[in-house]
């Protein structure tokens, strides 16, 4: 067995956004710092962006309303781009969306880059606009995303309960690309979090080398139909490295 | 659960049409116009999406309209938010009671996925949303196509975090009746499945019909 390699670590403060091409096999960790982060999330194969996370295909093949470890997010094209490896925290939200400039006015109040120079109030919506620009993506590219760290239970009666500060300090997930996989990342208050102070979190980025889900991969075995999903994306990449 | 019956009266109806299960439709419902979808003979899924029918970009979002409502079911009164956080469609009837925003279409991988890798040939919503939207509409394609709502099925979570699929809590006649609140292109596929029990494997017809404002 290889030994995983460091191949970055970084820090993403609170309202910053975030791109990079995860190699195929590579892992992604994403550190919680102090507790109460909310980090959007959007994944595209690199090689084809138009193939992307899909909320309910990844939540319908797995029974599945949250993320956490031994479950996977699937594209469009019944491939897996990433799956979840690790999870301190139990639940990743998939299902509420991201805030906007509205949001953020409404709740927050303004706050210009003018006056506050890079404290300055972001929201989701924009950043990733931002982010997805630089790869020439832009608002029809944005679909519903993953929020990490995030919990929002649903009742028996279909009711929304947002979960305040779910994750503890020091909280982590860790993500493997079983794609090459462009991942966009924003540091922005989630707008159902109650909190009126715009506080956003940092969170710390570790990416290791890595390989693919082995046969015995816990996330290959939680069920048939990811079996099925990794058959598919490894004929995907069959014939080439 | 919101059930409310229409006053309005089909024989009225400006437009008044049969979509076959494995068929598709799609139609610019005017602002202020009144767009009603029958489950004809029950349990049917209609897989639709909407769009601001000028700025096509601006589109149904499941996670806005639930995050905004406090609620993943849509009945009376929800309204339809745009990626834009515009209105647009507010359902004013429903003899359903709840309507499905997390299930999404089926597409052929999908359908490999869930089921089996020799399914790929099988007939799927997606097909149907890509071919409509490439004949029948001049800026629509695969970027466009996002987390439908299922009018008529019934996919619950448990406050576990699960997604459940249970029997529909649709029949035969069933309908939900929505106004458009600014010109809004309508995208159906009504669903092929024939790999899932929540149609009882036998996909059925959906009755579209639309009113002018009154």
């Amino acid at each position: 067995m290889t030994e995983s390699q460091l191949i970055l670590e970084e820090p993403l403060r609170g309202g910053q956004m975030w791109s990079r091409v995860l190699r195929r096999g590579q892992t992604l960790r994403l550190t919680d710092l102090e507790g109460g982060a909310s980090v959007a999330a959007l994944f595209y194969n690199a090689e084809d962006p138009s193939e992307r996370y899909n909320m309910p295909d990844t939540l319908k093949a797995q029974h599945i309303a949250r993320l956490t470890s031994g479950f996977v997010l699937y594209s469009d094209m019944g491939r897996v781009l990433c799956s979840v490896v690790a999870d301190t925290v139990g639940w990743h939200d998939t299902i509420t969306g991201h805030g906007t400039a509205r949001h953020g006015l409404a709740k927050f109040g303004e706050g210009t880059y003018q006056k506050l120079r890079n404290d300055w109030y972001r929201n989701t919506r924009d950043n990733f606009l931002v982010e997805l620009g630089k790869y020439d993506l832009g608002k029809r590219d944005i679909v519903a995303n993953v929020n990490f760290f995030v919990k929002v239970v649903v009742g028996e009666d279909g009711a929304l309960a947002f979960v305040p500060r779910h994750s503890p300090p020091g909280g982590y997930v860790e993500l493997r690309a079983e794609m090459n996989t462009l991942v966009v990342l924003s540091s922005t208050p989630h707008p159902l979090d109650p909190s009126e102070t715009y506080q956003p979190k940092p969170v710390a980025l570790r990416i290791e080398s890595g390989v693919p889900a082995r046969a015995d991969d816990p996330c290959r075995l939680s069920r048939p139909e990811n079996a099925r999903g990794f058959a598919l994306t490894e004929s995907y990449f069959a014939g080439r490295s | 659960m919101a059930l409310l019956e229409s006053k309005l009266d089909p024989a009225t109806a400006v437009l008044d049409r049969t979509v076959l299960a494995g068929d598709g439709f799609t139609h610019v419902v005017a602002r202020g116009q009144v767009f009603r979808i029958v489950d004809v003979e029950g349990n049917q899924a209609a897989d639709t999406l909407f769009y601001d029918a000028h700025d096509p970009k601006n589109r149904y979002s499941a996670v806005d309209t639930v995050r905004e409502q406090g609620n993943i079911y849509l009945t009376t009164g929800t309204k339809l938010l745009s990626t834009e956080g515009d209105v647009l469609m507010t359902i004013v009837a429903d003899t359903c009671g709840r309507h499905d925003t997390l299930g999404g279409a089926c597409a052929a991988e999908s359908n490999q996925v869930r089921y089996a890798l020799d399914k790929k040939h099988m007939h799927a919503c997606r097909d149907t949303f890509l071919l409509v939207a490439a004949c029948c509409t001049k800026d629509l394609g695969k970027r466009d196509i996002t987390a439908n709502v299922n009018f008529f099925m019934n996919v619950p979570v448990t406050p576990e975090g699960k997604l459940t699929f249970e029997d529909g809590v649709s029949g035969p006649g069933r309908y939900v009746e929505m106004r458009a609140e600014r010109d809004v292109r309508v995208l159906i596929s009504n669903c092929p499945q024939l790999n899932n029990p929540c149609n009882g494997y036998d996909p059925t017809p959906i009755r579209v019909l639309i009113w002018d404002a009154s």
